[in-house]
């Protein structure tokens, strides 16, 4: 099922703050449709690795590709235009705007009508705003009743915190992207939401066609739908394989380990 | 951020309710939000069936009794009341696009007003001659003040907050700075060229002269203005709700998280603050017909607060509460000019504040007649003791001003008086909150009449000059209090 085009290629990433290096010599390749895993313990750079993806930190050296088009340099909101989104670990909904708004103002870069047309409602002013609806209403779908109905005009600040998770997806989802960069999606869930969203990743690469690329700590939910694992360890790829593969390499679990050493001295 | 997804105190308030389902569900949170929404009373209720209707009816609610108010008003008071209303709420709707939207603190926004009003004398007046008629003039001064926003933009648009802040403000100084000095700037090939006619402006400006139609009178041109309100008011609300002003009040949101969502946050930004330049020079052109006069102490910075407070007072990115705030804020200094009008509004507010915060009714009773038996015991004392301290005469006719003749202390010579008076009162309401609830009670009566004793002899004696505009602020910071996202601001909700 997974095909054999790169879809997102990094080649030599470097990103360092002051001296700290956070990314270092990274290599990383995503086929088109494939469900990749980035692991690795706290504070290895899998979140910075984010933000160089989507142009909020440019690298200091190395390359990001989609589709063989060179993304560094690009503002951020042309990133996600050319089809790469996100979702934020510390949440960052657009809190004082309806669940759907949420969604609508996702669709920013999909649509055209200009503000002088906009000002006036023209026909095809209204016809777009018609499809901006439709499609917010259709992305919303997707999480099954969670995000239906009444809960569209409700401010997304009453929403329950795994219902703002669902809904930093949902938006996502509304810029049309080929790759979704998802941060963390079980985190603050119980087992059963932790359950739910394991199942809602596989079912966005079988119904929204989506590449998926997910940060993740919960080992169960990286078992259950990784196509494969990369390990993160102060920057470095220290691993990359099937989950297996991967859960027992002896450097990943020194990571691990080493890390718990240290917190417990 | 709190991974159990603890929201603000009033979302995790304990659900008491039967009918409110397990706690950690999140129908739980819809519920109590359902409660907050449901709780809020008749304001509540009739804010929530305002919402439902449509557009058109919203804006009709406020025309319809602006259009009628020519008719019952004589033409001294529609200029002052309802053409300074009108150009305020204008102006304030704009400057709600670049502040309300999109988030930008723009302080140099009563340039673009004057820009629009100095360049319509210059299109229109004998200053250089021209008399464009209003349709050619109109949309040159728009697009002329929305250029001037764009090059003011253009360098501060990647600024955030306080540098924007500062960049506006110089923009708004440097703006009455050249308009006072561009009389003597010497043109290469033109020699000097009077641009602004330095401090004293631009004189006769032309009234609007639409296809040979002349918007002469005051009432054509209140009813010019009314008409422009309600069409800014529809495109304004058009913009609010089409991708433009989502993204617009997602990038006031986040602006990280909405560039993320593919939303040209620099470009955005610029657009708001190009669109509230075109709205203040489209103000500007209309107010340089109505004053007749384009001069440089019209746009200083005593404008922009008032514009500033209007917005506020009406909710930021509310444009009912807007026009609501610009009503308020135009008419209660006028109102307060004469003693007449003043003195109600100062002892209703007294009085509702009063109503409001004392119960129960037999405590209420008590303090007003401790009040009144106070104040009959120390004039009765004075007028036997110390006669100077009440041979003066309040002010006014009617049968109030007489009744206080015989109960208040109205010296003739108030003036030694004055200072102790006042620092005694500052002293007193400093104190009076650290008291305990018996103290409070006892002296509150004295406190009361103390209150009255500075406002009828000296607060009211200037109130046609810094006393209305002194209320006019305490009115202000009362609302904020009760009300801090202004009258018609939607509480604004973070999450910790
Ligand atoms: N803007 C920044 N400035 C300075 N240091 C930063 C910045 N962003 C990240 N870092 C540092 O880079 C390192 C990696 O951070 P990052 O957020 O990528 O970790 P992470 O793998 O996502 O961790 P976690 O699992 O806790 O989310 C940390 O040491 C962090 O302090
Ligand atoms: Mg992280």
């Amino acid at each position: 099922m997974t095909g054999d085009t790169p879809l997102l290629e990094l080649r030599g990433l470097d990103k360092s703050f002051g001296g700290l290096r956070v990314i270092a010599e990274l290599d990383l390749v995503v086929r088109e449709h494939e469900i990749v895993s980035v692991i690795g313990p706290n504070g290895a750079g899998k979140t910075t690795l984010f933000n160089l993806i989507t142009g909020l930190y440019r690298p200091d050296s190395g390359e990001i590709r989609l589709d063989g088009r060179n993304l560094v340099g690009l503002a951020p909101h042309r990133i996600t235009d050319l089809g790469v989104a996100r979702t934020f670990q510390t949440l960052r909904l657009f809190l004082n705007m309806t669940v759907k708004e949420n969604v609508m103002a996702a669709q920013y870069g999909q649509t055209k009508v200009g503000v002088l047309r906009s000002m006036i409602r023209t026909p095809g002013a209204r016809k777009e705003e018609k499809q901006i609806h439709r499609l917010a209403e259709e992305k919303l779908s997707f999480f099954g009743d969670r995000l239906m109905g009444y809960r569209w005009d409700q401010f997304a600040y009453s929403l329950s915190y795994a219902n703002r998770r669902r809904l930093e997806i949902a938006r996502a989802m509304a810029t049309e992207p080929r790759v979704l960069l998802l941060d963390e999606p079980a985190a603050g869930m119980n087992p059963r939401e932790t359950h739910e969203i394991t199942e809602l990743i596989g079912k966005l690469r079988e119904d929204g066609g989506y590449t998926i690329l997910v940060i993740e700590h919960d080992m169960h939910v990286v078992e259950g739908i990784s196509d494969r694992v990369v390990a993160l360890d102060h920057g470095v790829k220290i691993a990359e394989g099937s989950f297996d593969a991967v859960a027992t390499d002896p450097r990943v679990v020194e990571a691990y380990l080493g890390l718990r050493r240290a917190e417990t001295k | 951020m709190a991974a159990d997804g603890t929201g603000p105190e009033h979302l995790s308030a304990p659900a008491d309710a039967p009918d409110s389902p397990r706690i950690g569900v999140d129908e739980w949170v819809a519920s109590v939000e359902g409660k907050r929404e449901r709780y809020t009373g008749v304001r509540g209720a009739v804010l929530r069936e305002w919402d439902r209707l449509p557009m058109a009816v919203r804006v009709l609610v406020f025309a319809l009794p602006a259009a009628l108010f020519p008719l019952v008003t004589t033409e001294g008071n529609l200029f002052r009341y309802g053409l300074f209303t009108l150009v305020y709420a204008l102006l304030a709707l704009g400057l709600n696009i670049v502040v309300g939207f999109a988030g930008l603190l723009d302080l140099g926004y009563i340039a673009f007003f004057g820009c629009g009003a100095y360049m319509y004398a210059i299109l229109a007046s004998p200053q250089f001659g021209n008399h464009w008629q209003a349709e050619a003039a109109i949309p040159v001064v728009v697009v002329f003040t929305a250029l001037v926003g764009l090059l003011i933009g253009l360098p501060s648009r990647r600024l955030f907050g306080d540098y924007l802040a500062i960049m506006t403000l110089f923009f708004g100084q440097a703006f009455v700075v050249f308009v006072n000095n561009a009389n003597r700037i010497s043109f290469p090939f033109v020699g000097h060229a009077d641009l602004t006619g330095g401090s004293n402006g631009i004189a006769n400006i032309d009234s609007f002269n639409f296809f040979g139609y002349v918007f002469y009178s005051t009432k054509q041109q209140y009813y010019f203005l009314l008409v422009a309100v309600a069409l800014v008011l529809i495109l304004l609300a058009f913009i609010n709700d089409s991708r433009t002003g989502r993204a617009w009040r997602a990038l006031r949101e986040d602006p990280l998280a909405a560039e993320a969502m593919s939303i040209p946050v620099n470009r955005l930004k610029l657009l708001a603050f190009v669109f509230g330049a075109a709205t203040a020079g489209f103000t500007g052109a209309i107010y340089g017909t109505i004053a007749t006069a384009a001069l440089p102490g019209d746009y200083d910075v005593g404008l922009l607060i008032t514009i500033y407070a209007i917005m506020i007072l009406g909710g930021f990115g509310s444009m009912m509460g807007i026009v609501v705030g610009a009503v308020i804020v135009s008419s209660v200094p006028e109102l307060l000019r004469s003693s007449v009008n003043a003195r109600p509004l100062f002892y209703g507010a007294i009085l509702l504040a009063i109503l409001v915060k004392l119960r129960p009714w037999r405590r209420l009773a008590a303090e007003l007649a401790g009040l009144v038996a106070f104040g009959f015991a120390l004039h009765a004392i004075a007028s036997a003791a110390y006669p100077r301290l009440v041979d003066g005469n309040a002010i006014g006719s009617g049968a109030f001003a007489r009744g206080l003749n015989h109960w208040m202390l109205i010296p003739r010579d108030v003036v030694k008086i004055a200072d102790v008076a006042y620092i005694v009162l500052v002293a007193a309401i400093v104190i009076y909150p650290q008291l305990s609830r018996l103290w409070q009670a006892i002296l509150l009566p004295p406190l009361l009449y103390l209150v009255m004793f500075v406002w009828e002899n000296l607060l009211l004696v200037h109130i046609g000059g810094a006393t209305r505009l002194i209320l006019l602020g305490a009115l202000l910071v009362a609302l904020m209090n009760i009300r801090p996202q202004g009258l018609f601001g939607k509480a604004y909700v973070e999450i910790v």
